[in-house]
């Protein structure tokens, strides 16, 4: 079953330093085309440490929404 | 949960920390620093994408091993306007005029308008002697003041880099890094589908 909440990632922010690549224990996340981080939301727990570690604040925890779901 | 497994590249920390260590005993390793700036914009340029700051950064790295693992860090939130555009791209500007005024100094001594200087600046204001890092004679003066010039460019970055990495999350130079910011613009030129 999918946890409740999941992380979104705001691409215009992201430096792409991949702190949360390194931090994700569900290797949920990746840096798509080497520029800026996206995550798998279907992998993504929403535990929130790849939010907690990110220096530009471009992750948010959020409810996860019926679109996540596929 | 899994570990992850090691790369060669993920140890370039020590690369940084041996970079500045050269620094002390002949300021003439100064000048691989230049690895770092033109490494990073030749793999945006050509790959178009930032594999130097997720991969290759030493600096990146050991900000995150000084500020994560051996708990150097407050880890509290980025003030948000350090991450904002006006500012990535205000200290980016300042930063590149302070390079080019370090070029030119380096052009004076090379015109023998002005001495060569064996000291380094930090903060672009304080003046700390740095002479025994060097022998006059051991190479064109030119050659010896890029780099003094360039190591106190290195040098000051890094002390921004740890303070703001006490202060904040270990990372938070990134937000506003100039080769950073450079490369995020390069790429967001190459893949402005996009953005
Ligand atoms: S919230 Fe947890 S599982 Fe989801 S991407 Fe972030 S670190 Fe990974
Ligand atoms: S930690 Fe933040 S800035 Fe760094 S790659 Fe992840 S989302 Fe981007
Ligand atoms: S933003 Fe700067 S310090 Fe951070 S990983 Fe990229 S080049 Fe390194």
């Amino acid at each position: 079953m999918l946890s409740k909440k999941v992380a979104r990632f705001e691409q215009s922010v992201c430096a792409a330093c991949g702190a949360c690549v390194k931090e994700c224990p569900r290797s949920a996340v990746a840096i798509f085309k080497g520029c800026y981080a996206a995550v798998a939301a279907e992998q993504c727990v929403g535990c929130g440490k790849c939010a907690k570690i990110c220096p530009t604040g471009c992750i948010v925890i959020e409810e996860r929404r019926n679109e996540d779901e596929n | 949960m899994k570990t992850k497994k090691k790369r060669w590249y993920d140890y370039l920390w020590i690369w940084s920390m041996l970079y500045f260590a050269l620094g002390f005993f002949n300021i003439l390793f100064a000048w691989l620093g230049m690895i770092d700036f033109l490494l990073p914009l030749a793999i945006a340029l050509i790959g178009g994408n930032k594999w130097f700051c997720n991969h290759l950064c030493g600096r990146g790295q050991l900000f995150s091993l000084l500020g994560g693992r051996l708990g150097c860090s407050r880890g509290k939130p980025t003030p948000r306007w350090m991450s904002m555009k006006w500012f990535r791209y205000g200290f980016l500007v300042f930063f590149l005029a302070m390079f080019g005024t370090m070029v030119f100094q380096t052009y004076l001594v090379f015109a023998g308008v002005n001495s060569l200087k064996e000291a380094i600046k930090l903060f672009w204001t304080i003046r700390v002697p740095w002479d025994w890092t060097y022998t006059v004679g051991m190479a064109p003066d030119w050659i010896a003041q890029f780099s003094f010039g360039f190591y106190s460019l290195m040098l000051t970055s890094l002390l921004l880099g740890l303070i703001v990495m006490v202060f904040f999350k270990p990372r938070t130079w990134c937000a506003f890094c100039p080769m950073g910011t450079m490369t995020q613009g390069i790429c967001k030129l190459k893949n402005k589908e996009h953005t």
